[in-house]
């Protein structure tokens, strides 16, 4: 339980952060209208994309001998970018067709 | 210092790019921008990753980084260029998958390091590499079986065990056991727990994905969307990075609310849908069917929709699959340019994923004024002249309203029944996903008009044309 409390007190601040997001995202997607429900989710989707940050950082940290890591890494790279440019450019080709039809 | 400054100004600047897109996307008119702006985000964010100093000697093996870069965003934009409207529930699916998958391999990693002394993790480190494993598991495998689904790659009834619920149950607890295990030796266990963990996270995925299915299908594709950001949350710990929290998080909300949302749209709780599934106690059904059901000819169906006031088209997922949105659009066209007032009512879950047919109305050019949601159609509908049911069934139900035997006794429909008349498009007297009669066919006021949508909706639209 010390462990509990001590990582608590280290970490208040990415847990205010962690708690503020949360709502704020609720607060945020609340308002989307239906008619956007699925432009929303392949955007946040694009978004979920964010993972590649993680493991652009593990491949620079990587040990260039190390080609385990080195080919997870780039397993990772690859998959979080098709996930976060797919999405963004999905998303915008689904949007564009709403936007057209405004007269 | 100057450029940690910079870079912590990008990853900032990126955040605010999320919130602020996903802000945007609360109008047709501004979404664009909001996904713009978010992708702007995303970009900075990973120039930052780029450059950001790192401690010690960083050997950085850029030629990797920039050849996996290229290579993953090359596939994302053919695949998001290539792929047809109908497939987003699929594509999106996938998306869901890697990016479950691109945490899974970040666990993973943690977890090598961990065990071969290169990295020191402590005990809730541990728990949070584990949660990824776990999230990043459930996201990625889960999320290739409902691809699989929706392709009709697997069959529903065939992949769900008997006691599917239980199987679930001791899967997750054992789960939890074994991650407890694993947090509690630390070190003095090898590093094969901690893969069985993963395995049996994978097999959950797939497991927990296949008892639900047909109608339930959109509540699965959000929550795994959910599950994909809030893996890439947890990943965001191990990295010690607020930015892939504060994704990863704003996901994981949407998701959340997208999943309430289609579950209140249905009338069942999450539980009910993860546990349960419509197949055991659809016999239940206790409706009185019986009555005759009334065809109307093409010709009389046209001067009906031609010399009305004002029309109410309500699609389902049938539209879709016959790929009719477009001569839909034709008619909607012909009846408007006689002054009919043409409006389309559209139930939250009418296709495969939320706001799946206002996506595929929109790319047949229908104007999003023109799509009301399920208050507003239901206010319309009382006053309505003609309702047109197209491939849609179980969101049209009567039985929802006022047979408490019925399995979606309690769900909110259309009450189409309130138009002055209804015409029921539909391929045979089959019933809907849910395997529910539907009394609206025997309805007074109802007409029907048999064949696939596509076909029926082009002679009705000659008909019209010849008027």
């Amino acid at each position: 339980m010390e462990n509990f409390y001590g990582f608590f007190l280290d970490n208040l601040l990415i847990i205010y952060l962690l708690a503020f997001t949360v709502l704020l995202g609720f607060e945020i997607i609340a308002k989307v209208p239906t008619v956007l429900h699925t432009p929303l989710m392949s955007g946040s989707n694009a978004i979920s994309g964010v993972v590649v940050i993680g493991a652009i950082l593990l491949v620079r940290l990587t040990d260039p001998t190390d080609y385990l890591t080195l080919s997870l890494g780039f397993g990772g790279i690859i998959l979080g970018m098709i996930n976060a440019a797919g999405g963004f450019v999905v998303t915008d080709r689904m949007l564009e067709m709403f936007k057209k039809k405004k007269k | 210092m100057l450029l940690t400054f910079i870079i912590e100004i990008f990853f900032l600047l990126g955040s605010i790019g999320f919130i602020w897109g996903l802000r945007l996307m609360s109008s047709p008119d501004t979404a664009r921008k909001g996904n713009f702006y978010a992708g702007v985000g995303m970009t900075l964010a990973i120039i930052a990753a780029l450059i950001m100093p790192l401690e010690g000697n960083v050997p950085n093996n850029y030629l990797w980084i920039f050849a996996a870069l290229i290579v993953g965003t090359i596939i994302g934009y053919y695949s998001a260029i290539k792929v047809a409207m109908t497939s987003m529930p699929q594509m999106v699916s996938v998306f869901n998958g890697l990016g479950g998958a691109c945490a899974v391999v970040l666990g993973l990693a943690d977890v090598l390091h961990y065990y071969d002394g290169t990295k020191v993790v402590d005990t809730l480190g541990f728990l949070t590499v584990l949660l990824t494993l776990f999230i990043g598991g459930v996201a990625f495998t889960g999320s290739i079986f409902a691809y699989a689904k929706l392709e009709d790659l697997v069959d529903d009834k065939k992949v769900t065990l008997p006691k599917h619920s239980v199987i679930n149950m001791i899967m997750l607890a054992g789960l939890i056991g074994l991650g407890a295990y694993i947090l509690m030796q630390g070190e003095a266990i090898g590093m094969e727990a901690a893969i069985i963990f993963l395995v049996i996270s994978l097999i959950y995925g797939v497991s927990f994905v296949a008892p639900i299915g047909g109608a339930d299908m959109p509540v699965v594709i959000s929550l795994l969307n959910s599950l994909s950001g809030l893996s890439g949350a947890a990943a965001g710990i191990l990295f010690d990075s607020q930015f892939m929290v504060v994704g990863g998080i704003l996901v994981g909300a949407s998701g959340t609310i997208l999943t309430v949302m289609m579950c209140n749209a249905m009338n069942r709780s999450i539980w009910n849908v993860l546990i349960g599934g419509f197949g055991g106690t659809s016999a239940v059904g206790a409706t009185a069917t019986g009555g005759t059901v009334k065809e109307i000819s093409l010709n009389d169906a046209a001067i009906q929709l031609y010399y009305s006031q004002s029309v109410i088209i309500v699609p389902g997922y049938g539209l879709a699959v016959a790929q009719a949105q477009k001569i839909c659009k034709e008619i909607d066209d012909q009846l408007s340019a006689n002054g009919v007032e043409v409006k389309y009512a559209i139930h939250p879950v009418a296709g495969r994923m939320p706001g799946h047919m206002n996506v595929l109305l929109a790319e047949a050019d229908v104007p999003y004024p023109k799509l009301l949601d399920l208050d507003e159609a239901n206010s319309a509908l009382s006053s309505a002249d003609v309702a047109v049911i197209v491939g849609a069934n179980d969101v049209v139900n009567p039985a929802a309203e006022n047979d408490p035997g019925s399995p979606i006794y309690g769900m909110p429909v259309l009450k189409v029944w309130n138009a002055k008349s209804v015409i029921v498009l539909k391929r045979s007297m089959r019933s809907g996903y849910a395997g529910i009669e539907n009394p609206l066919f025997f309805h007074d006021r109802t007409k029907m008009l048999f064949g696939d949508a596509k076909d029926v909706l082009g002679k009705l639209n000659s008909e019209i044309k010849s008027l």
